[in-house]
């Protein structure tokens, strides 16, 4: 097993490069994965700055670290696929290709928000993208994800359905119980665990039993299962493109565990965020398991982009991050007759059944 | 007009939408090759197959939440609770993500499912199973929840419920599924948030919903044979949404009210319709409004004990005498 925990055990760059998956990448995509990592990244720094001067509500939970896991298995995406994750959910709608402008308002509960302002950080939708949230309850979303696979079957349409999770969502029953239809039904969905090792405050070890990952649980349901190192955007890609070709060409899931890791704490409101672990361990991450790092480097090393190229695209992003925060803090907030839109689509809709009977009660 | 069951309306309900529509399916523990536990889905698995008729294992927060899924993507399943009771295990996917996904998606998504089953006490089974969760389910704006009290009802409110482009929860009972009631040939539709005078009257206005409703007529009789008071029963049918409109019609002609209930009284839905009443038409009221629940505490097992802890005619005949 590949773990990100250990610094000594070095990936072979060659490997998954030469995966057929990965073959086949133009210099352009690749620079795209690199844009799409850094957007992410910028997007969420600035939506750090204007949480921290109290602008925002509730929590930001952070994806920070992680990039690589949403933009390579994103990246594989076809029409019929569809994605749906939990409440650390920034960086699957930025790599869907959501605006950063209706996903910064929505941070600030503004009726420019791709949720109107109804849902906040945690629940960012983009249906159109077949993005399906954005879920604030741990493992609440995994059920969600097996009905997406099973109306893709029942459809006859040849797609996969990326459930994204936590490692703190694989001990919920839900979950549990959705790898047993998963299974029984051959649904084609695939499980991605991000395994980040932290669960809010509580390690992998204090939460979790297990033979040697959290990946191969799926073993008793009778499901293949892999796990990726998360920092190698190419390691990401070919072992998402197999599970997704398990679920396109034999409608059978998979459950593939990504290590990766989140520098901030579980959300910005996380007090103990740097209690729980040690600084240092932070640190590593940061120098030698960096996603955009060291896809930065693996591009400049296979000269497909030169170190001031980037800085240029960069500087690009930070514009459009800053440029989302001001069209953000522009953006009015929902008319309050609006907390009455958007629960029943027949009171939407105006049809006979929405104006029969009285749907909402008190003032 | 022939007499039909409730649970044979319901029955009958299903296979017309499953013709008319290719997106419903219906799914849950026993409804395929068992015939359904208690019979609703007989004979739906072997005319219409594996596809829109499917037994799922004992997973209701699994299978739910793949119900709710689905209905993101366009299909229409009608998940079947073998008892409403067992829904507690798939609380956050029906409250959570049945409920709220619309609302937390600014009114990008919408989930087309109808969760059923039967939600009652008085079959001696003790309390886990005998639920009545139609007031918590009334109580999150984004389901809707309606409880038949007839065949007649059954079948509209289903047929109903299946077309509705947001969740709703259809409550049914279990002491109903053998009874038999006049159910038309051809086809129709009961819209939900139409409330249904079963019995017209003066004197009381008796408003129940499911079950409640038959013992609400069965003392209405007594109290006409016996006390010469014109009772009238008013059966919600559905709770969310909900006939204010008949409600307040009612009580202002009667200016009494009895509301009998076998949710527990707490916060029971008869607690919202008395705080409507009082709200809206206080000056229309000649006398406190009065309630009959399901007596608070869990439900009892022992069978002789049961009967009495439901709302019974007597309990009815009492609160109206004390009003009358």
């Amino acid at each position: 097993m590949t773990s990100a925990t250990d610094d000594d055990v070095a990936v072979d760059p060659a490997d998954f490069a030469q995966a057929p998956v990965n073959a086949i990448l133009t210099p352009q995509q690749k620079i795209h994965f690199l844009k799409e990592m850094l957007r992410i990244r910028r997007f969420e720094q600035t939506a750090l700055k204007y949480y921290n001067q109290g602008l925002m509500g509730g929590f930001l939970h952070l994806y920070i670290g992680q990039e690589s896991v949403a933009v390579g298995t994103i990246s594989l995406m076809g029409k019929n696929d569809h994605v749906i994750t939990a409440y650390r959910d920034h960086g699957h709608a930025i790599a869907v290709g959501m605006g950063m402008n209706e996903c910064m308002a929505e941070l600030f509960g503004k009726a420019t928000g791709c949720s109107r302002g109804k849902g906040g950080s945690m629940h960012y939708f983009a249906p159109d993208k077949n993005y399906w949230g954005g879920h604030g309850i741990v493992g609440g979303q995994t059920p969600l994800g097996l009905g997406l696979a099973y109306a893709l079957k029942y459809q006859n349409k040849k797609g996969a359905a990326l459930c994204f999770m936590g490692d703190g969502a694989v001990n919920q029953g839900a979950y549990h119980e959705s790898l047993n239809l998963a299974a029984l039904w051959k649904l084609p969905v695939v499980y991605i665990i991000e395994n980040n090792k932290y669960s809010m405050g509580t390690t992998l070890e204090r939460s979790s039993a297990m033979r040697n990952c959290l990946a191969e649980r799926a073993d008793g349901y009778g499901i293949v299962w892999d796990i990726a190192n998360g920092e190698d955007l190419y390691e990401v890609r070919a072992k998402t493109d197999t599970a997704m070709r398990r679920a396109h060409e034999h409608s059978l899931p998979t459950v593939l565990e990504i290590d990766t890791y989140r520098y901030y704490g579980h959300s910005v409101a996380d007090a103990n965020a740097k209690k729980y672990r040690a600084p240092e361990e932070i640190d590593r991450y940061k120098i030698h398991h960096d996603p955009i790092r060291l896809w930065r480097k693996r591009l400049i090393d296979e000269g497909v982009i030169n170190e001031e190229k980037i800085e240029a695209i960069d500087d690009k992003i930070k514009e459009e991050a800053a440029f989302a925060a001001q069209f953000a803090i522009d953006s009015p907030v929902p008319a309050p007759a609006s907390i009455f839109e958007d629960v029943y689509w027949e009171v939407d809709n105006q049809t006979d059944a929405g104006m029969t009977g009285r749907h909402f009660f008190g003032d | 007009m022939p007499l039909t069951t409730y649970r044979k309306a319901i029955n009958d309900a299903l296979a017309e939408e499953i013709i008319r529509d290719e997106n419903v399916v219906i799914m849950g523990e026993e409804v395929a090759q068992y015939n359904g536990a208690y019979k609703v889905t007989e004979g739906l698995w072997k005319r219409f197959g594996d596809k829109r008729v499917v037994d799922t294992p004992i997973s209701e927060s699994g299978f739910i939440g793949m119900g709710i899924g689905a209905s993101m993507l366009g299909i229409r399943p009608v998940m079947e609770l073998m008892f409403w009771s067992f829904a507690y295990v798939a609380w956050d996917q029906i409250i959570n993500n049945a409920g709220q996904v619309r609302y937390m998606s600014g009114g990008l998504i919408n989930c087309p499912i109808v969760i059923r089953g039967p939600a009652n006490g008085g079959t001696n089974v003790g309390a886990t199973h005998s639920h009545t969760p139609e007031n918590f389910i009334a109580n999150t704006p984004g389901l809707k929840v309606v409880c038949p009290a007839t065949a007649y009802d059954a079948k509209g409110l289903m047929k109903t419920a299946i077309r509705d482009n947001d969740p709703v929860c259809v409550m049914e009972n279990t002491l109903l599924y053998g009874e038999s009631w006049e159910v038309p040939d051809e086809e129709y539709l009961i819209p939900l948030g139409v409330a249904d005078i079963k019995r017209s009257g003066t004197d009381i206005s008796l408003i129940a919903h499911g079950r409640a409703v038959i013992t609400a007529l069965k003392a209405a009789e007594i109290l006409f044979t016996e006390h010469g008071i014109n009772a009238e029963v008013v059966d919600l049918r559905s709770i969310r949404p909900l006939d204010e409109e008949a409600i307040l019609r009612s009580v202002s002609k009667t200016h009494r009210a009895v509301l009998i209930d076998e949710n527990k009284p707490f916060c029971g839905v008869s607690a919202q319709i008395a705080a409507t009443i009082q709200e809206q038409i206080f000056d229309e009221l000649d006398a406190p409004v009065q309630r009959v629940c399901s007596l608070d505490a869990p439900a009892i097992y022992s069978p002789e004990i049961e009967r009495i802890q439901l709302p019974t005619p007597d309990r009815v005949i009492e609160k109206a005498l004390l009003i009358c």
